[in-house]
């Protein structure tokens, strides 16, 4: 059996410190739960040792999509929505690159659902995070497609009417998804597990993680914030594990991550929060793997060419 | 042997009439193949042009296309088929009136005859099935059509198409266009052995028994007509020594893909655009290229943005409803100096317009369609050869000013199939391969010199030149900056590398004198129609000349200093412009053609236009007749 979670390597030395991976003060605000999954990816590309030449974050728009920016890779803060296509054209072209696509909820489930149903389908090496604090911050507190229902924001002053879309089961309904997990910013450990599973997956990870916006969403998860016990953690050898999380977190089911069924039945649950990795299958054809070719030099390209104009030669 | 209604028939002649006399010597047929759509027409007359330019003649075709795959039989806005054009010279455009049609029924035909694309003596071939069906309801319609048509002179000639294609096949319908293709190459003198060598072509993919099927088809049709009609004619070959190849504009923008070394194109289909990729996909893996249909336009040019960004500049191939589409992420690219190409095949808008039919009407869109000031290049290729070449010219541009060019050409482009001197690849139109070696210390990934604008760009996976590119306003280092200076420097340094791309070309040269009354300028694929309608002024002593422009932006140099030897400028185009003299339409409020609004805006030249959407190309004898009445007052210089 194959299986990349296992394949754990420890560089003998470390070439790469955090401060290698750091780039500029975020100028987000003071509590947003950004700032947590920023120290936890930069925990990991340290963990890892990636090269930071050969590594490149995509964003799209919104408070979240600024996060290439304070990151000391190669990155693309592109336009709202459309961070997926970006990655996808980026990874297609150029394999060898490690390659993480961060995503707000206005972002990935409203303007740019599109690309993210697709994206899942395409199945590309790429790890894509969805930062999801169910509310438009960047544009000043308007109504997301994951706002909870009844929630007063400036485009809905007397709360939301529609219940909202839950990212988990979207992702899990769709042809060839391989990695759906869910992890929360203000469970550190469990959220740098979850990156680094997801990140060790080969194909497309896609990973929830639930956060608050402290000036627009502050109460959001206040419950399960202050009573861990109100939180499930699924684990299994195959998903995530965190030890240390244990004596906190005693609500634990065992899950199997290759069962679809179970998986789409945990995800189906609007009022409990579950973290940890709903489903996982490495068997899942991936794009880049069907499409490549082998590149041609000049002189085998002018060959062919001359070759393919003389079937139009008069 | 059939015959055809009241006076407008005209009975087959007796066997071997034809054969003994000689065939009339011309320099150039139009001709047409017309049916229900799904009946074939189309690849007959494909055929019929590509043995035509193998044969040595000057070619232009052009596809008869309804929108619709399927469209309800026997209807004459359903016609489908294929108009060709061969001549004794270099054929540059579709022509005038068609002179000889085959038509598998009435209804196709009438279709033509409405639209006034047929000559007052064109020679009609056609099925005359109908004429004598069962059914009550299609003798009528074709006793109804045959009238309506009595205007006309033409000569009709009834063919028992459908009976002669019965005693081979069982569904005549599948059948019907091999016997046309019989026709016409005894009709022409067309070289058979080269026409089975296209059906074997045609069908590769099919049964060694549906080849043999198809020539037998071909070889009644011939059989028929050398029994049975009474002229042929001959237009001699063009004495060319040169290599040629044969193609139409999409084969050309696919292969001249190839041939500039791009390796990626992301795209969505949409018609007229989508054979390109047609012809990519049959082929660019073999030449490591990557060909991806994205979930939508915006995705697809997207997609090929990741790419360029990561490596050798990669495209993508549209229409205007997806040009249209795909705008936020052009702003994107010219922000992040992005090299990218993106082709508009244009067809009619707006909105879903004519999909399938030609015109000029995205040039405004294209040059100034992104919100911001987005600089970028929008290049024209005004032949099916300069599809070719037009690519190899655009990715060069692109990379080497880290630039979005825009290709535009049109349906009269992508489909028509024209002979052109054959390329010769050589290893300086090919992309090499990125170049990932460490930045310089100290060096910034939008270095701009201040001179030209130009940068040298930094590339994932190149030591030292990890930044962020962002579509937000930015420093030189690529960090976000609101601030004041760096935004109107940034827009100054995008802005700059126009004008030293504009400071390397070449003013463009006049066909015909470069003085006189009236000066036609073009752009895109009316050139050859254009230069036609002039060559008949001129031989009517009329003191036309015209200019034809590749570079929309920037702006070929030269223009002001040309237009100015002229007494009246004005522009031809297959777009909408409102014609002095409408109600309401005064000097002040008309607006004119797109080519038009923008030679006014740049040389300040007070010139006019003529524009026409009619969904086909434009005739040399349309333009002619335009020309004649928009000479400049006051007579002859």
């Amino acid at each position: 059996m194959s299986c990349s979670l296992l394949h754990t390597q420890v560089a003998d030395e470390q070439e790469y410190a955090l401060a290698d991976y750091e780039a500029g003060l975020p100028r987000w605000c003071p509590g947003c739960g950004d700032h947590g999954v920023l120290s936890s990816m930069q925990r990991l590309l340290v963990a890892e040792q990636l090269q930071p030449e050969n590594t490149v974050f995509v964003s799209g728009i919104g408070c979240s999509s600024r996060f290439p920016h304070y990151v000391k890779t190669y990155g693309f803060h592109g336009l709202h929505g459309r961070a997926l296509p970006v990655a996808c054209g980026i990874k297609m072209n150029r394999p060898d690159l490690t390659v993480f696509v961060v995503m707000g909820d206005g972002d990935c489930t409203s303007i740019g659902a599109a690309h993210w149903l697709h994206a899942t389908r395409y199945n590309m090496n790429l790890t894509a995070l969805l930062l999801d604090n169910n509310i438009y911050g960047l544009t000043k507190n308007q109504t997301s497609p994951t706002t909870p229902l009844a929630h007063a924001s400036n485009t809905h002053p007397y709360g939301s009417s529609l219940p909202p879309l839950n990212p988990l089961q979207v992702t899990l309904g769709l042809t060839n998804a391989s990695f759906v997990a869910q992890t929360a910013e203000w469970v550190p450990a469990h959220m740098y597990a979850t990156l680094r599973a997801a990140y060790r997956h080969r194909g497309f990870s896609f990973v929830r993680i639930l956060q608050r916006c402290p000036v627009f969403t502050p109460g959001l998860y206040s419950a399960a914030v202050k009573k861990p016990d109100t939180v499930e953690l699924l684990v299994h050898d195959d998903g995530v594990v965190v030890p240390e999380l244990d004596g906190l977190y005693t609500r634990q089911q065992r899950h199997d991550p290759r069962d679809i069924d179970a998986a789409r039945r945990l995800a189906d649950a609007p009022d409990q929060i579950r973290l940890g990795v709903f489903y996982r299958n490495e068997t899942n054809p991936v794009y880049e793997d069907l499409l490549q070719v082998r590149r041609r030099s000049t002189d085998e390209k002018i060959k062919l060419l001359n070759e393919e104009l003389d079937r139009y030669a008069v | 042997m059939a015959t055809i209604t009241q006076d407008r028939a005209e009975t087959a002649h007796t066997p071997a009439a034809a054969a003994m006399r000689p065939p009339q010597r011309i320099t150039q047929h139009i001709l047409e193949v017309v049916s229900d759509s799904g009946e074939g027409a189309q690849k007959c007359g494909q055929i019929f042009g590509s043995v035509s330019a193998k044969m040595g003649n000057g070619v232009w075709t052009v596809e008869i296309i309804p929108a619709e795959i399927q469209p309800p039989p026997r209807s004459a806005p359903g016609a489908s088929g294929n108009r060709i054009r061969i001549g004794s010279a270099p054929v540059t455009n579709w022509g005038d009136e068609t002179n000889l049609v085959v038509a598998f029924n009435e209804q196709a035909l009438l279709g033509r005859h409405r639209l006034g694309a047929l000559a007052d003596n064109a020679i009609i071939l056609i099925d005359d099935q109908w004429k004598s069906h069962d059914n009550e309801r299609i003798r009528a319609e074709w006793e109804a059509a045959m009238l309506e048509m009595s205007s006309r002179r033409y000569r009709i000639i009834g063919v028992p198409m459908e009976a002669q294609c019965l005693t081979l096949v069982d569904d005549a319908r599948k059948g019907k266009n091999m016997f046309a293709l019989g026709l016409l190459a005894w009709i022409y003198g067309r070289d058979l052995d080269r026409i089975r060598e296209e059906i074997a072509f045609a069908f590769r993919k099919k049964s060694e028994e549906v080849y043999e099927k198809n020539v037998a088809l071909l070889e009644l049709g011939v059989q028929w007509a050398e029994q049975n009609l009474d002229f042929r004619f001959e237009v001699p070959p063009i004495g060319t020594p040169e290599p040629r190849v044969v193609m139409n504009g999409n084969q050309a923008l696919a292969l001249g893909a190839i041939a500039s070394g791009m390796e990626l194109i992301g795209m969505y289909p949409i018609t007229p655009a989508t054979s390109a990729s047609h012809s990519l996909a049959e082929i660019f893996q073999q030449y490591g290229g990557i060909l991806h249909q994205a979930e939508d336009e915006i995705a697809a040019v997207g997609f090929s943005i990741g790419a360029s960004w990561s490596g050798k500049t990669a495209f993508t191939i549209t229409s205007g409803p997806g040009l249209a589409l795909k705008t936020e992420f052009l702003g994107l690219a010219v922000m992040t100096e992005t090299p990218l190409v993106v082709v508009d095949v244009q067809r009619g808008g707006p909105s879903t317009g004519l999909p399938t039919k030609v015109e000029q009407s995205d040039l405004l869109a294209s040059l100034f369609g992104q919100p911001g000031d987005a600089p970028h290049v929008v290049l024209a290729p005004a032949t099916i050869e300069e599809c070719f070449h037009a690519m190899i010219t655009a990715r060069r541009i692109a990379e080497t000013f880290r630039m979005l060019v825009i290709v535009l050409t049109d349906a009269n482009l992508a489909t028509g199939v024209q002979p052109f001197r054959r390329p010769e690849p050589v290893a300086d139109w090919f992309a090499p391969p990125p170049d990932l070696s460490p930045v310089p210390d100290g060096m910034k990934p939008f270095q701009w010199d201040p001179k030209t604008g130009l940068s040298r760009r930094f590339i994932p996976g190149m030591p030292g030149g990890m930044h962020t590119t962002t579509g937000l306003a930015h420093d030189e280092s690529s960090r976000v900056a609101y601030d004041t200076a760096n935004n109107q420097k940034g827009c100054a340094m995008r802005s700059r590398k126009l004008a030293v791309l504009h400071s390397t070309l070449t003013p463009p040269t006049v066909f015909g004198p470069d003085s006189g009354d009236l000066l036609v300028v073009g752009w895109g694929s009316t050139k050859g129609a254009i230069e036609e309608a002039v060559e008949r002024a001129r031989e009517e002593g009329l003191s036309i000349s015209s200019v034809h422009l590749r570079f929309l932006a920037p702006m070929e140099p030269g223009l002001k200093e040309i237009f100015q030897r002229f007494r009246k400028v004005m522009t031809v185009e297959i777009n909408y412009s409102d014609d002095m003299g409408d109600p309401y339409i005064t000097d002040e409020n008309r607006r004119r053609g797109q080519l038009a609004w923008l030679l006014r805006a740049q040389t300040l030249v007070d010139i006019d236009c003529w524009t026409r959407v009619l969904g086909e190309p434009m005739r040399p004898g349309a333009i002619l007749r335009a020309m004649k009445s928009h000479m400049p007052e006051g007579g002859a210089a």
